[in-house]
């Protein structure tokens, strides 16, 4: 799934002029830094922050459609719901150990995602009462994702941008297969169709706020599009994303909840784009802020899987560690 | 078409769609990301091996119904799977072992299945062996570590043993058209798979530290079709959208 427009970043960093030049020199010759290489503190400490709240919100994100993977409709759309949820598990994966190569440890990643202390995309804060929010999701939630994480396969760092090569193929697939289902329940029933409409009326406006904050706020761009871990502004992929999204709704009979959408044909330097309303920002920053309908219930579900986990990962060491100690008695 | 065929390629269907249904439950949910990962490859199996017996139990039936159809308009009463499949998940130890139990009983069946006079059901066999195999390792390694790990886990382990155990018997029970697949030489010697089961599970269990129990009385009654309370609310879930909106396609 994805993480959002990055919240928070380091703006300030330590080391002297000749090392953060060096430093510049190889990221505008596009070389890759590596998990040994020399790198300024905020380089570092950005990225794990981005790489954390990307895992944390492919992690929390397996709870909003893993709510329908028990009531899914047909044998067919079971399995692949059930495979798009371990898709995003597995991407959890990857992005941990992306992030673990620059110093810091799963279990530090999961306690502060658990306190509160880490941050997660605010989508996954919103309920899907329907199983068409399961096609909304697939459809907008992966494709914004995908507008964003394209051109994080040309991160400067290497494990990150390396993970992103793998991630973006499957959301790809998710998109397709989420934009699919909404096709079919377009095509179905009265029923359906307002079933479809009623999770596009609720969706569209939070996948926007999935790009982050406006660039006119957002205060973390600079750095990071200098230093190459971000490539686009968050208003940009935004504009893309609107973009390449209206049409598709329009083809398979659905509108946008959006009074003020139309096309502009002077946008995008001539070559047209869509105008698009206001969007509510102290709606974001109030989920941001963890006053979601779901912030915490999605923490809760974390916490509880965690702690009632707890006594199989102990068993599992325990285990480990007795078969160590008879493998260095024999 | 064969009545009694049909009758039980729809149990072992039942079988693995319950079975894969509960491990789903598990997803996002698991002890560890590992195990997120894991049980839903599990249950991608079992339901994948649900949805081929399905569409064969269709094409036996010739009625034109759909592999949708047996799983999503059946009555609890028309379920036929073995109750150990639908014994909810409790906890980690529960489901490990639940699964164990099953997947050691699949794996003895679809290795004899390879030799099955009915060509779909043998061609299946190659595919299910692979996967089934895993099952049986990933769970018999938990059961172990669990077993053997700490006194919480162990105690947990026992538990579950005591709770789950009584519910083996079914998978070794032959109704009349299991017995006329036996004579056929479409189903494996049940006797010898009970064998070939309780020698692994043994083995299992002297690693794990577990002992066996002494089954008083064995639970059966899912073969016709009669289940456990917990499997109404399954069907509840599994059916919601299908009933509430009949007709409708998906």
């Amino acid at each position: 799934m994805y993480s959002q427009g990055l919240i928070g970043a380091d703006d300030k960093t330590a080391e002297d002029q000749a090392f953060l030049d060096a430093f510049q020199k190889r990221i505008d010759a596009e070389e890759k830094i590596e998990p040994n290489d020399p790198m300024p503190a905020a380089y570092r400490s950005t990225l794990i922050r981005m790489i954390g709240q990307h895992a944390h919100s492919e992690i929390v994100g397996m709870l909003p459609e893993g709510n329908w993977i028990t009531r899914a409709p047909s044998l067919r759309r079971k399995v692949a719901l059930l495979a798009k949820v371990q898709d995003e598990g597995g991407h959890g994966l990857y992005l941990y150990s992306a992030a673990e190569t620059l110093g810091v440890s799963r279990e530090q990643m999961t306690e502060e995602l658990l306190s509160g202390k880490a941050k997660y995309s605010s989508i996954f804060n919103y309920p899907t009462p329907t199983w068409a929010d399961i096609g909304t999701i697939g459809w907008l939630v992966d494709g914004a994702a995908i507008m964003n994480q394209v051109p994080l396969c040309r991160c400067s760092y290497g494990p990150y941008a390396r993970a992103m090569i793998r991630v973006c193929k499957e959301e790809s697939f998710h998109q397709r297969q989420g934009y699919e289902l909404v096709q079919n329940l377009c095509a179905g029933t009265t029923e359906q169709k307002a079933m479809a409409q009623d999770s596009l009326n609720r969706w569209w406006w939070p996948s926007l706020m999935m790009f982050g904050p406006s660039d006119t706020d957002s205060q973390h761009s600079d750095l990071s599009m200098k230093w190459k871990i971000k490539r686009f502004t968050n208003d940009e992929l935004r504009q893309k994303f609107v973009d390449a999204t209206v049409p598709q709704a329009k083809l398979i009979g659905l509108s946008m909840p959006d009074a003020d959408l139309k096309w502009n044909a002077d946008k995008n330097n001539g070559q047209g784009g869509y105008d698009f309303g206001a969007i509510d920002w102290d709606e974001f920053w109030r989920v941001v802020k963890g006053h979601g309908m779901m912030n915490k219930d999605r923490i809760k579900a974390r916490k509880k899987a965690w702690d009632d986990g707890a006594w199989v990962r102990e068993a599992a060491q325990a285990y480990a560690k007795k078969q160590n100690t008879q493998v260095a008695a024999a | 078409m064969s009545a009694p065929l049909l009758h039980t390629v729809v149990q072992i269907a039942d079988d693995h769609l319950i079975s894969g249904h509960r491990l789903s439950e598990w997803c996002g949910h698991a002890p560890m990301l590992e195990e997120d990962l894991s049980m839903p490859n599990m249950a991608l199996d079992l339901i994948g091996q649900a949805r081929t017996l399905y569409s064969y139990a269709a094409r036996l039936e010739n009625k034109g119904r759909t592999e949708d159809d047996f799983a999503y308009l059946r009555t609890d009463r028309e379920y036929q799977n073995c109750l150990l499949v639908e014994r909810p998940n409790t906890d980690f130890a529960h489901t490990m072992l639940r699964q164990l139990y099953f997947a050691t009983y699949m794996k003895f069946f679809w290795e004899s299945m390879h030799e099955s006079s009915d060509e779909t059901l043998s061609a299946l066999s190659h595919k299910a062996i692979k996967e089934i195999s895993y099952h049986v390792r990933h769970c018999g390694e938990w059961v172990v570590r669990l077993g053997d790990g700490t006194t919480e886990s162990a105690e947990k382990m026992s538990d579950a043993v005591q709770a789950l155990h009584p519910y083996t018997e079914e998978l070794f029970e032959v109704d009349e058209s299991r017995q006329h697949g036996i004579d056929k030489g479409i189903f494996p010697d049940h006797a010898n798979l009970k064998t070939q089961w309780q020698n692994t599970i043994d083995a299992i269990f002297v690693q794990a530290k577990l002992t066996l129990p002494e089954i008083g009385f064995a639970q059966t009654g899912g073969r016709k079709g009669l289940h456990t309370e917990d499997f109404g609310m399954l069907l509840a879930q599994l059916q919601y959208l299908p009933r509430a909106y009949p007709g409708a396609s998906w």
